[in-house]
């Protein structure tokens, strides 16, 4: 007889019961799996390998999570080891960056954000602004030093009344590849993660993101995207462009 | 302990399965690594791409997404990562406390090793199995050194800011990767020689998958540990 015939006649043993609740587990298991192949939406791979990858991806966000030390700040370097002339790096070539007239250029809020009137790039400059020399990481393996400053990004979603008990804070960005990506609301409120302005003391140029980039000192590069023109507080997961393609999403270090 | 068997126990399972995790693991990074390595070389090389590991075709994933496979490949590392480290834990913790480093690494003489690499090259350096000459002895300390300098410069690169504190030693970000990488060339190294060593003396196999061995095969040393 099979378990659930023995079920339905109410003559379950202690086994039968352990076997259920295996039974359940491994349901439960394979419904978990299934819902990190649908969060890592538009892949060109969709196989049991890649799913496992994605899933194993999802545990170690967790795992940096639990690492994250939220008032521990990046080292810092003197000023001399700081170069005029930053490393390009995007996925279109230099010939591609987008330019944006800083004068019209606004940025949007969304979400969990209690006043959503878009930002000019001179109310941006007018909040305390902060700066420090860090290194900058790249996921492809290469690093620089660099001087980066602007408004720290806690004291502007504070001045926006944004919910900072949500879970995610989302950057769409105007480039050519609408580039886009999302931070935890943790490394949101560190000190070093700032709303970029300036690079070496100088306004940031159109070449790096002006006129507002996002930099921080606890997340891989990709994780500060250029050009950006609107922020979003969430507490769905929002993903982002290398994101979906498979780059770990918390990418903290 | 019975006197009577057949068997003697030649390799506790711990190190088994550490060794196979290892075998596994291992070349999964390297491969998932060498990808790693070819986005941004530290050297005027790269790796043959058909001998790296990522996700899926490459070409595709260039033309619709101007990338050339890192996604995967990190992907990969990550994962293995987990392997390796939790293997490797587990088989030093293991060697300390039982002993099994004590007793089967510890001492190493120089004269010994430069005797054993003379009488190897004159085919004359007896296995027997059980028992660890010296030049084992300094391989596989020297392979397992590698893999703890290999996690070490891993959490280096992969936690910069949260673990900066380890990175001193290795001249943090910058220094661990090439700890990183030559920690990876000395793995290579031992693994051609551990390989090319198991080739010519096949009979050392089957024990490191069963962890037994015939009584009469095994040095009489090796004997006290019988099943």
């Amino acid at each position: 007889m099979t378990i659930d015939a023995r079920l339905r006649d109410g003559g379950l043993s202690k086994s039968d019961f352990a076997n259920l609740q295996r039974r359940l587990f491994l349901k439960r298991g394979l419904s978990l799996s299934a819902l990190t192949l649908l969060t890592g939406c538009d892949i060109t791979n969709t196989g049991p390998v890649d799913g496992f990858l994605r899933m194993i991806s999802r545990m170690n966000d967790g795992v940096q999570t639990a690492l994250f030390r939220p008032n521990k700040l990046a080292r810092s370097f003197p000023e001399s080891m700081v170069p005029r002339e930053f490393r390009y790096n995007a996925q279109y070539g230099p010939d591609r960056f987008p330019i944006i007239d800083p004068t019209t250029w606004r940025l949007e809020l969304a979400g969990a954000i209690a006043s959503k009137q878009p930002w000019t790039l001179k109310q941006l400059q007018a909040l305390p602004q902060t700066s420090y020399v860090a290194r900058h990481v790249c996921v492809e393996g290469w690093s620089m030093i660099g001087r980066w400053g602007g408004v720290p990004l806690r004291t502007f979603l504070e001045k926006v009344g944004a919910d900072t008990s949500a879970k995610y804070v989302m950057f769409r960005c105007d480039d050519p590849i609408n580039y886009s990506s999302s931070i935890d609301m943790g490394s949101a409120l560190h000190p070093q993660t700032i709303l970029c302005l300036t690079y070496a003391d100088r306004p940031i140029e159109p070449k790096f993101g002006a006129p507002m980039r996002l930099k921080a000192t606890v997340k891989l590069g990709f994780k500060q995207p250029k050009y950006v023109t609107s922020i979003e507080v969430t507490n769905q997961y929002p993903g982002g462009y290398w994101e979906d393609l498979g780059y770990n999403w918390f990418a903290g270090v | 302990m019975n006197p009577q068997s057949e068997y003697v126990m030649l390799h506790p399972r711990v190190v088994r399965y550490a060794h196979w995790c290892w075998a596994f693991g291992v070349i999964i990074l390297i491969g998932s690594g060498w990808q790693i390595y070819n986005q941004e070389p530290l050297f005027g090389f790269s790796f043959p791409h058909w001998l790296t590991i990522g996700l899926g075709s490459d070409e595709g994933a260039e033309r619709v997404h101007n990338d050339i496979g890192l996604a995967g490949a990190l992907l990969w590392h990550f994962a293995a990562m987990w392997l390796l480290l939790i293997s490797l834990s587990v088989y030093v913790i293991y060697g300390i406390v039982s002993g099994h480093f004590r007793k089967h690494f510890a001492p190493i003489w120089p004269r010994q090793v430069l005797s054993d690499v003379f009488y190897f090259f004159r085919g004359r350096l007896d296995h027997r199995l059980g028992m660890r000459n010296a030049v084992q002895k300094l391989l596989y300390v020297f392979a397992v050194l590698s893999m703890i300098f290999m996690v070490w410069s891993g959490l280096v690169l992969w936690k910069p800011v949260q673990f900066e504190e380890l990175g001193v030693p290795i001249g943090n970000y910058e220094g661990a990767r090439y700890v990183h990488f030559f920690g990876m060339a000395s793995i290579v190294l031992f693994a051609i020689v551990h390989i090319a060593l198991t080739l010519l003396v096949p009979k050392v196999l089957p024990p490191m998958i069963t962890g037994k061995a015939r009584r009469s095969a095994v040095a009489v040393e090796a004997q006290g540990e019988a099943l």
